[in-house]
């Protein structure tokens, strides 16, 4: 098992509308019908104000348990993950301490079955205390439940710990996850490389930081013939690299964020340090790129990097503030608003990545419409205007670059492994 | 003079230098220069401020922007309180915005702003109600030092319009960099910005700007404006340029390289036998101690503009931001 939540009811509902899965090539008026948390008839309906989607699945999230609880815990992260439309999520392992043990993890099992509203995987460290040095024990953490491996946070600088863990990978069979970033170009860095960190005279940033170790990590994949993901890509220059990759037979995935989806570096202008992450909003050019990699599947996952941070962290000068943003609860309407409105991604697009793409690409369990799976659907409302407030925000953390945005398209309903976790 | 506003009205800041506009920045060196008439009264002080507070918030160490902001209170008969990150809660490990809390709680006028963070004035002003002037945030602006430069090459040169201006050194590191070349722009006065590759960032021209790697194109500028090489800004091994020596032989402004006619400025403080040979900064030429008396003027023009000059809406919206 990979993902844990508590044990609760099933439910026994019905969801009528307009059923879009574009994984299945569905789109079109139907009734689901739910007994004891499986779908067990889908017929014909009226298609109504709602759209009903396979919920969505985050390959990225931070739960900042165990350590900082007083950012995120279980409980919190995962109500936030039920009201952006999510069935399973996978947390990131740069926790106090680090998920570098089974015993950790196993501890994090533990309280998931207790506390987490949502099924949610752990992903543990490729090195131990992400150090970059010596591997984890990566069997018995796949055998402790660990859903990938990442040392998400930092890169993994030696290659030859990269290309081991690659290796030692066919025994320990969960997808590696790879913060592709070269230390010695990012350090200092606190924006892109360009006219806007000029400036404002903040250290610079390069795309090339990322680029070059997308690079290298794909020629490792390569000469080791084994399968990578890579996280949070924001440059042009690597989206390159992984469309040439994949061309050439590199079972390479990636994923992209709704901020870089949808901002630029000239939000920076601003030095609100909400708009602070790690990798840096880039130029327009980067963002089309993304998109354009998006729309045609070389990304085939969006992956919200959800990374709550205490209030009195985020209050400082932009500089001295930490990287991070939140993310789940706002996800889809901020894509729904910013892109599918717009007219630059299709709502089809859109489900796809944000539910079957990350699915596939992290080997989960892929949210299916259809007579005898368990019910993980998503009802949206897409002519619902709402405002992003600080209240209204299940997230410890408020730390969201969406905060008094007005947006269109909302989660009414969310029902993950048989439950109904979330409803306006 | 004008009526000095109500705290409900919408508050100037000087953030940056993009908070200005051309008609701001000739109304204060304007505003200046009436300033520096009444000086040479035998009793320099002035009514104008009677009754406000100004707040000094220092979390840098500074000399001549300190001492000038504070005289420049004082001459303008506002009550004045100086704040340095040594020896206040600071050291206790209290946070920027606890700190300008506990000052607005005093219902300060206008809280300056000293910090090397950039960012650090956007904040003040996000969580406080006093006019905040930045008096330099890290590596991103140094607006009161752009104005007191225009002001001192106008005084030296009779106008501003037109002049070439190269700006050589440390352009990465530089505060004053920035914020000059963006005054310079606009009150139609042309910059070049002269460094080592490794000193000028990528997309500088965006502040509108020339950039060139070669000392001889200063040649050709009405102003060799120096800048100092922030040796405290480079990280430990972090070194930018092969060696002081090979800066020096390169862009050292050496008497040699300073044209007939041409002016030479320096913010301070200044690395004697780096960046500007002593020969050139005792001549002639130099306008550096016209910088500093500018620098108490143009600060009283500052202070008494924030609290006198009602805000445009898209400058209260850049505040707000």
């Amino acid at each position: 098992m990979i993902l844990f939540c508590r044990n609760g009811r099933s439910d026994t509902l019905t969801l009528e509308g307009r059923v879009v899965a574009p994984s299945q090539r569905i789109d079109e008026a139907l009734r689901i019908s739910v007994e004891d948390g499986v779908i067990t008839a889908i017929e014909p309906g009226s298609p109504g104000s709602r759209v009903i989607a396979p919920a969505f699945v985050d390959p990225h999230v931070h739960l900042r348990t165990p350590g900082r609880e007083d950012e995120e815990t279980l409980r919190s992260g995962t109500e936030a993950a039920a009201a952006g439309g999510y069935c399973a999520i996978l947390a990131m392992p740069n926790t106090e301490p680090v998920v570098d043990s089974a015993a950790v993890l196993r501890a994090l099992v533990e309280r998931a079955r207790e506390e987490a509203v949502i099924p949610t995987g752990f992903m543990a460290a490729i090195s131990k205390g992400q150090r970059g040095e010596e591997l984890t024990e990566m069997a018995e953490l796949v055998a402790s439940g660990a859903a990938a491996f990442t040392d998400d946070g930092h890169p993994v600088v030696s290659a030859a710990v990269l290309q081991r863990a690659l290796r030692y990978g066919s025994i320990a069979p969960r997808p590696l996850a790879l913060h592709c970033e070269e230390p010695s170009l990012s350090r200092g860095g606190h924006a892109h490389e360009g006219e806007i960190a000029a400036e404002l005279g903040l250290g610079p940033y390069p795309s090339s930081a990322e680029s070059v170790m997308v690079e290298r990590d794909l020629s490792l994949a390569a000469a080791e013939e084994r399968p990578l993901h890579v996280m949070h890509l924001s440059a042009r220059e690597s989206v390159d690299s992984l469309r040439r990759a994949q061309a050439e037979g590199i079972r390479a995935t990636a994923e992209v964020t709704p901020h870089h989806l949808c901002l630029t570096d000239d939000a920076v202008r601003s030095l609100d340090p909400n708009v602070k992450m790690n990798p840096p909003l880039r130029a327009d050019a980067d963002r089309r790129a993304l998109l354009d990699a998006l729309r045609d599947g070389t990304i085939c996952a969006v992956a919200t990097d959800h990374a709550p941070h205490a209030r009195h962290e985020k209050d400082v000068p932009f500089e001295e503030a930490p990287f991070g943003v939140t993310g789940l609860e706002t996800a889809f309407a901020a894509l729904y608003t910013r892109l599918v409105l717009p007219g630059a991604l299709s709502l089809e697009t859109l489900l796809e990545r944000m539910s079957a793409g990350p699915a596939r690409a992290l080997d989960l369990p892929e949210p299916r419409i259809e007579v005898g799976a368990r019910a993980n659907l998503v009802e949206l409302d897409l002519d619902a205007d709402w405002q992003v407030t600080e209240a209204g925000f299940r997230s410890l953390s408020a730390n969201s670059w969406l905060l008094g945005e007005t947006l269109r398209g909302r989660v009414a309903r969310t029902i993950a492994d048989g439950r109904e976790v979330f409803a306006l | 003079m004008a009526e000095l506003r109500g705290p409900a009205a919408p508050r100037r800041h000087l953030l940056s230098v993009r908070d200005l506009t051309r008609e701001d920045i000739e109304r204060i060196l304007e505003t200046a220069r009436r300033l520096a008439a009444s000086l040479d009264r035998e009793v320099k002080k002035l009514p104008t401020l009677r009754g406000r507070t100004v707040v000094h918030l220092f979390y840098e160490s500074s000399t001549r922007t300190l001492a000038s902001f504070e005289l420049a209170a004082k001459r303008l008969s506002a009550d004045t309180m100086s704040l340095r990150a040594a020896g206040s809660s600071v050291d206790k490990g209290e946070s920027l915005k606890d700190t300008a809390l506990t000052l607005a709680a005093y219902d300060p006028d206008v809280i300056v702003v000293r910090h090397p963070s950039i960012g650090a004035p956007q904040l003040v002003a996000r969580c406080t109600d006093a006019h905040v002037v930045n008096a330099g945030d890290g590596k991103h602006q140094h607006p009161t030092q752009a104005l007191l430069d225009l002001y001192a090459m106008e005084e030296a040169l009779g106008r501003l319009e037109g002049l070439h201006v190269a700006v050589v050194g440390d352009v990465a590191h530089s505060r004053v960099a920035r914020s000059l070349v963006q005054a310079l722009g606009l009150v139609g006065a042309r910059s070049t910005l002269i460094a080592p590759p490794t000193l000028l960032p990528r997309g500088i021209e965006a502040l509108g700007c020339d950039t060139s790697t070669d000392i001889a194109d200063a040649a050709s500028a009405d102003v060799v404006y120096v800048l100092r090489m922030q040796r405290e800004r480079m990280a430990a091994g972090e070194a930018f340029v092969p060696s002081l020596r090979e800066y020096r032989v390169l862009y050292g402004i050496t008497p040699e390289r300073v044209r007939p006619g041409q002016v030479v400025m320096h913010p301070g403080p200044m690395n004697r036998g780096i960046e500007i040979d002593p020969r050139v900064a005792d001549s002639g030429a130099a306008l550096v101690g016209e910088q500093v008396r500018a620098g108490l003027v143009v600060r009283m023009a500052v202070l008494y503009d924030v609290m006198t000059v009602a805000p445009s809406p898209a400058l209260v919206a850049a505040g707000a931001a």
